[in-house]
């Protein structure tokens, strides 16, 4: 029992140690290949390194334990109870919650506002600036929120996912000529800063998990996009709010 | 010391991001569906596996890859080491920046393949297709992806052609792949797109471009350090529907060449 327990975590080490291999190939044929020079901290970067296989292959574990399990019990639990209302709720309570206080969108909001200030489209005072970063975030966030609304309520009514996305892009195209040139580059990012890497796989269990109970849907098919529109709703808004805010 | 001090922080940030789902998840067992959890104890241990994973996987990314990470992408994209002189350089040829290029491709590859987002989205695609999608292959296309915009993100930047002309161009060869590609993995290949950009690959990117915005004559960095983001979630979309069309097109060959209809 204790050998075939030491085993299991064997292999997960191994297989982490696999994720973490070519990272250490690149930076070690740039370093010695092209930029010719010792490494820098050898003790720390081993260690570091001994730190990431470690953590990745808990997070990996955990992932198979909790995070999948309870984002598909839940996504069966509230379609099982038959109300239309508190799915929704719930949809778009996770995207919020968790984008609000997000770390990179607050960096990336604060860092817009900088630019934003320096290049004279708003005031480029503190007050002003705060409530400029603060519109963005709430924007952003609302804006998750929503597409997990209705990535759910796609898996729900069984929409299509290429007619949203494509409509989508549209937008985004169509918006992106008229926007202001100092917002577009913040707009595309926040699309990337959005998802989480906790968010993702609790996101993906209730779109599987989500498809998988209601009848007629795959979950192959039906249960991923939610991530995607998670990305592509930012951009919208932020770009949306740029042109309210700058006009 | 040092070390346990930052630990801390990581640790308390990393349970701060998940206390809204905590919340959450609480909220509606308690009030809105009122039924027991199966297996909690078993939940709550994976939760702290992922927690305490998370936090010492961002501390060993801290400690080891991002300075280095960071320190090679200065050091690649310094004029000094690109044209070989010290004499200051006033418009930039982006032929020089070779290496650039191929750091660029190398990094964004490998930097996707330790995402623990697309670990776990694969795993799950592995899962509901019934072995059909393998994890490695769903992984190495989207590095694939992910290696190819973002080289092609830095020659955007050395070569200072505007952002919305690529990003146009991306968006329209997705729009006809969506079209043409199976029905199948359509949704998957979007998803694909918006997990690539989390945990390890922002901060390199990031630097990387930031770096190449600073150092390379004429560039602005306030305004041409973004965008590389964009570039690593637009050219995964195209590289799955690209890799699934390849596939599709494939069996139908072999299909015609054997007779069988």
């Amino acid at each position: 029992m204790k050998s075939m327990i030491i085993f299991i975590i064997l292999k997960k080490l191994k297989n982490a140690l696999t994720d973490l291999l070519p990272i250490v190939l690149v930076i070690a044929f740039f370093q010695i290949v092209v930029i010719r020079q010792p490494l820098p901290q050898m003790g720390d970067v081993l260690f570091g390194t001994l730190l990431i296989v470690v953590g990745l292959s808990l997070f990996i574990q955990g992932l198979e334990m909790g995070l999948f399990p309870i984002g598909e019990a839940m996504a069966q639990a509230l379609a099982k109870k038959g109300s239309l209302f508190w799915l929704l709720s719930f949809a778009f309570a996770l995207g919020f919650s968790t984008t609000v206080a997000e770390p990179a969108l607050i960096a990336v909001a604060a860092k817009a506002a900088d630019i934003a200030g320096q290049g004279g489209l708003i005031d480029p005072g503190v007050e002003s600036l705060k409530q400029y970063a603060f519109g963005l975030r709430m924007s952003v966030a609302l804006s998750v929120g929503l597409a997990i609304l209705l990535g759910v309520m796609r898996i729900l009514r069984g929409w299509p996912i290429h007619y949203l996305i494509i409509g989508g892009y549209g937008l985004v195209m169509a918006m992106t000529t008229i926007a202001p040139e100092e917002i577009i580059g913040i707009a595309y990012d926040a699309g990337g800063v959005t998802t989480s890497t906790i968010t993702v796989p609790l996101v993906a269990a209730l779109g599987v998990g989500l498809a998988s109970t209601i009848r007629g849907r795959s979950p192959l098919v039906d249960g991923f996009g939610l991530i995607a529109f998670a990305s592509l709703m930012p951009m919208i808004f932020v770009m949306g709010y740029g042109l309210i805010i700058f006009r | 010391m040092e070390f346990i001090k930052d630990f801390t922080t990581i640790l308390l940030t990393t349970c701060r991001d998940v206390l809204p789902i905590v919340i959450l998840i609480t909220v509606f067992q308690l009030l809105v569906l009122r039924q027991k959890i199966p297996d909690l104890p078993r939940l709550i241990i994976g939760g702290v596996y992922v927690v305490l994973g998370l936090a010492l996987f961002l501390a060993g990314l801290e400690k080891a890859l991002f300075p280095l990470g960071k320190i090679m992408a200065t050091q690649l994209s310094d004029p000094a080491f690109i044209y070989g002189t010290d004499a200051i350089i006033t418009t930039s040829d982006w032929k020089a920046y070779g290496w650039v290029y191929l750091f660029a491709a190398m990094i964004g590859f490998a930097t996707t393949i330790a995402e623990p987002s697309l670990i776990a989205v694969a795993y799950k695609a592995n899962e509901v297709s019934a072995g059909t999608i393998s994890t490695w292959g769903l992984r190495i296309t989207v590095a694939i992806g992910v290696a190819f915009g973002i080289s092609l993100g830095t020659f955007r930047i050395v070569s200072g052609t505007p952002l919305y002309l690529y990003i146009l161009a991306g968006y329209l060869i997705v729009i006809v792949q969506t079209l043409l590609a199976p029905k199948s993995i359509i949704a998957l290949a979007y998803d694909s797109g918006g997990v690539t950009t989390s945990t390890v690959t922002v901060p390199l990117v990031a630097a990387l471009g930031l770096g190449l915005a600073s150092t390379v004559p004429g560039r602005n960095p306030a305004l041409d350090g973004f965008g590389l983001i964009a570039f690593a979630s637009l050219f995964p979309i195209i590289a799955v529907m690209g890799y699934a069309q390849l596939m599709d097109w494939k069996t139908k060959r072999s299909r015609k060449n054997n007779g069988v209809t």
